[in-house]
């Protein structure tokens, strides 16, 4: 152990054997070469997602577009068109009835479970706390699958419950993961305050948590709700014929392409993209990303 | 804590935060694990055959056990292009500016894209006529026919567009979580930012990015549109949730269906197992460095 302090790491050792600052001339030219690299790899990545997403944009305003650079005429007309031809009104009702649902019951079971994991030690809380983990640590189709196949025998398969359900699966254990560290980082002597001034564990929860949970459980609805807009191979599994969601519809669209006209398969995309984007940039307004996991910590305290 | 270990049973029984937990975990018994159970006891109760006929079915059918070499071709490497790419962004990213506002936004869209939409997308860009084979050609750079759809590679480059921003999203977090003194402690004794990033960063976010490597590798393993849409469904990427979904919804064999299922859970805990194994044999401990 006495040899620890002499066999100092790296950075110490450079910075008595040359001036301190010998790397900072040294910087430049490497460390310019690569981040150009990496902005310029991501640019690349960013303007081909871009033209991806413009050629589906284009297609869906296009009268006809056979290779050429753009196509011979433009309409609107196939918004309308899928609007019918996919009884898009019916399709975005049930998936707003689904999303709200599952918003909604992921954080009425699912805050007030991250409490308990938050604050409470017990035995078995890491076999809790690992229950509640594995449905995101293993593939949706393992567990829908099975989960299908009961709802079938039972009926409830193709029903609204049984699509809110199955959708439920994997978003109560999401707002659990998000909002366990978010209620540790809470000061747990505002709660004691709270019982020292003879609040019952209701009135000190409507009253002293509730709004310091706030901006979590808004960060954590909106990331389920994005979350289960794209879900898809649970509903595909579970939906019947008028309980499809967007995704799930816009799928059957494009799986059976040869009798739609690609055109306004292309326009149902653009709905999909433009009703997941509007969330997005909803909650990236209130929820820095970089929040997902661990609470950020901007400055540093001194 | 000491409270709380001083705490006989009975006065946790009546302690209401114990309570709070209780429909989270019904729902999970009912929803997650009964059904759990129940698919397993169904994969050993085939149709025809012995308790293990469907598995034995599985390993001696080619169409099958390939699923698996596939699945798994498919989803490394685009989980390791995701992390890999991921890390140098988000750490390029870690400091708190309005630019790195507007480049994460813009970093995370691809997310709202949804796996049908980047499957359409793809084949109207990439396919042979789309504006991608334009602009190869009229840069001059490949000048013969583009295959980039409905092969392998397609389904990787859907997996990649898909998969980063969701990589990309949880490597900066673990990033930004980091307390940058750390790194201007380094630097102060003369790291360059190579040195800061390799001998401070890394070892503290390497269990986040096993962490990351699981997560990612979820997805990438359970792809199903874009192999279907994308992929050629019968061939290259014949992935293990085709061969679950036939089994089920189209031959009606909810038992083989489960069989499937189950092997294509114990592939996936295998991985994340051997990931989470490596993990600890890194450094693990508090990312801030301390309270406070």
């Amino acid at each position: 152990m006495t040899h620890a302090s002499t066999t100092t790491p790296m950075a110490t050792s450079q910075s008595t054997s040359k001036p301190a600052s010998s790397p900072k001339r040294r910087t430049p030219w490497a460390s310019r070469a690569w981040s150009g690299l990496v902005v310029g790899l991501m640019t690349f990545f960013l303007i081909n997602v871009a033209l991806m997403i413009a050629s589906v944009a284009t297609n869906s305003m296009a009268t006809r577009w056979l290779g050429t650079w753009l196509p011979s005429g433009w309409t609107l007309s196939w918004y309308g068109a899928a609007w019918q031809e996919f009884q898009l009104g019916d399709v975005l009702l049930v998936t707003l009835e689904v999303v709200l649902s599952v918003v909604v019951l992921s954080i009425l079971i699912g805050v007030p479970a991250a409490y308990t994991l938050a604050r409470r030690e017990f035995r078995g809380k890491k076999l809790l706390t690992g229950l509640f983990l594995l449905p995101l640590m293993i593939p949706p189709i393992t567990y829908g699958i099975p989960l299908a196949t009961l709802m079938y025998e039972l009926h409830l398969a193709g029903t609204l419950p049984g699509v809110i359900i199955a959708n439920l699966l994997p978003a109560l254990p999401f707002v659990i993961l998000v909002m366990t560290p978010f209620i540790e980082q809470i000061d747990p002597n505002l709660e004691s305050a709270a019982k020292v001034f003879g609040a019952r564990t209701f009135a000190m929860f409507r009253h002293v948590l509730m709004p310091l949970l706030a901006p979590g459980i808004l960060a954590a609805s909106l990331l389920v709700l994005v979350r289960t807009i794209a879900m898809f191979e649970l509903t595909f599994m579970t939906a019947g014929s008028d309980t499809q969601t967007l995704v799930v519809a816009l799928y059957y669209s494009v799986f059976a392409a040869g009798v739609r006209a690609s055109q306004s398969i292309d326009a149902m995309a653009m709905v999909y993209m433009v009703v997941t984007l509007i969330w997005l940039l909803i909650a990236m307004r209130f929820v820095s990303p970089t929040q997902l996991v661990s609470r950020v910590k901007e400055q540093p305290q001194h | 804590m000491m409270q709380m270990s001083s705490q006989t049973a009975g006065s946790r029984w009546r302690d209401p935060a114990m309570w709070m937990a209780a429909p989270a975990v019904i729902f999970m018994l009912t929803v997650f694990v009964y059904p759990f159970i129940h698919g397993l006891i169904l994969s050993f109760q085939p149709l025809e055959g012995g308790m293990l006929s469907n598995y034995i079915k599985f390993f001696n059918t080619e169409n099958l056990w390939m699923t698996i070499g596939v699945t798994l071709k498919l989803a490394l490497p685009a989980t390791l292009i995701n992390i890999l790419i991921a890390v140098p962004v988000a750490y390029r990213l870690r400091h708190k500016t309005p630019y790195q506002k507007i480049a994460t936004t813009i970093l995370v869209i691809p997310i709202t894209l949804g796996t049908v939409l980047i499957a359409e997308g793809m084949l109207t860009y990439f396919g042979p006529k789309g504006w991608f084979a334009h602009i190869l050609q009229l840069l001059h750079v490949y000048e013969g026919a583009i295959r980039l759809t409905h092969n392998y590679a397609g389904v990787l480059i859907s997996l990649v567009i898909s998969g980063f921003p969701f990589a990309f999203l949880l490597i900066l977090s673990y990033i930004t979580g980091i307390d940058p003194v750390l790194p201007r402690a380094a630097a102060t004794l003369g790291a360059t930012p190579f040195n800061q990033f390799r001998y401070v960063i890394l070892p503290l976010i390497l269990p986040g990015l096993a962490m990351a490597f699981c997560l990612s590798f979820v997805q990438a393993f359970s792809v199903f549109p874009s192999a279907v849409l994308l992929g050629s469904p019968a061939g290259a990427t014949r992935v293990i949730s085709i061969a679950a979904y036939e089994a089920a919804f189209e031959n009606y064999d909810y038992s083989m269906a489960s069989a499937v299922a189950m092997i294509m859970g114990a592939v996936q805990l295998g991985v994340v197992v051997i990931v989470l194994g490596l993990r600890n044999l890194f450094y693990r401990g508090p990312v801030s460095g301390g309270k406070g």
